[in-house]
């Protein structure tokens, strides 16, 4: 016999002198647990935890796009950037990059030309984007033209409809100290500088947690 | 729906923007609008028209109509 059964089976003889009785606060009880569980979930606010570990820019935006949304639901959103995500932070964002090397799900596109000529993914051995020198370079340029061109938000404007939206922008103190940054390097709307310590009670009450 | 019900108060235009930047644009169009008022919204993004009604859903604006016109997308949203 298992504890509910047990417990069922105490509150029955506890109760056999007065049946209906029970019958009636067991209905009337089922039925406001009901409503009460029901209004709980209604007022709640759903919450939103993010560990943003990626500083290149194609990472850059899953956790952009996500706070941002989710803020625009009225989710109460929080991201942790910690390692290369600190980059995510910096003031300049404009040369954040981008690598086909060993990243072979990368697509490679051109962004002008007539459609046919954009839709081919062109085949860059490893060999070839590894060692031209540049290479790096020109594929984060063509990355942001096609993002730009498809109307994609830039990581900048993403950024500050998060700060505006009020998502809570952790930074991790300890990347700092270890890369050697200054905090002169970051954006002022950090919400604050801290640690693992800090941030784990926040994402242990958020309904949603994510490792980006 | 009478159309003096739906005759929008605001209209916004997110053509040529891509997830998630026409609901973010709706979201803050909606921010600076009265309660009852109506918001056009024209998209010309296929993934709006599940978004927008998730989003409606999630926080309560009232989704009064949502139409397919060729590659435009018009919703009609009534601020809460």
């Amino acid at each position: 016999m298992n504890k509910m059964t047990e417990l069922k089976a105490a509150a029955a003889a506890a109760t056999t002198a007065s049946d209906v009785t029970k019958a009636e606060f067991d209905k009337w009880f089922d039925e406001r647990f009901e409503f009460k569980m029901k209004e709980m979930a209604e007022n709640k606010t759903p919450s939103m935890s993010i560990i943003a570990t990626k500083g290149t820019l194609d990472w850059a935006y899953p956790p952009f796009i996500l706070a941002s949304t989710a803020a625009a639901l009225g989710w109460k959103v929080s991201i942790f950037f910690t390692f290369y995500g600190l980059l995510l932070l910096k003031k300049d964002v404009s040369d954040m990059k981008v690598t086909p090397v060993g990243n072979p799900a990368m697509p490679m596109k051109m962004p002008f030309g007539p459609d046919w000529f954009k839709n081919i993914d062109w085949p860059i051995p490893n060999a070839v984007s590894g060692n031209i020198p540049g290479f790096e370079n020109m594929a984060s340029g063509l990355m942001r033209e096609t993002f730009k061109s498809k109307g994609v938000a830039s990581i900048d404007e993403l950024r500050e409809i998060c700060v505006d939206e009020g998502v809570g922008m952790h930074a991790c103190q300890m990347t700092v100290d270890v890369f050697g940054f200054t905090k002169d390097d970051f954006i002022d709307d950090i919400t604050s500088w801290c640690g693992a310590a800090s941030f784990l009670p926040t994402a242990q009450k958020s309904d949603v947690t994510l490792f980006i | 729906m009478t159309n003096a019900q739906m005759s929008p108060a605001r209209e916004l235009d997110t053509t040529g923007l891509n997830c998630p930047l026409p609901i973010l644009k709706t979201k803050k169009e909606l921010n600076s609008m009265e309660t009852g008022t109506v918001l056009k919204m024209v998209s010309s993004d296929v993934g709006s028209l599940k978004d927008i009604e998730a989003f409606c859903t999630q926080t309560g604006h009232g989704l009064l109509s949502s139409e397919e016109d060729g590659n435009s997308y018009i919703f009609h949203i009534r601020k809460n």
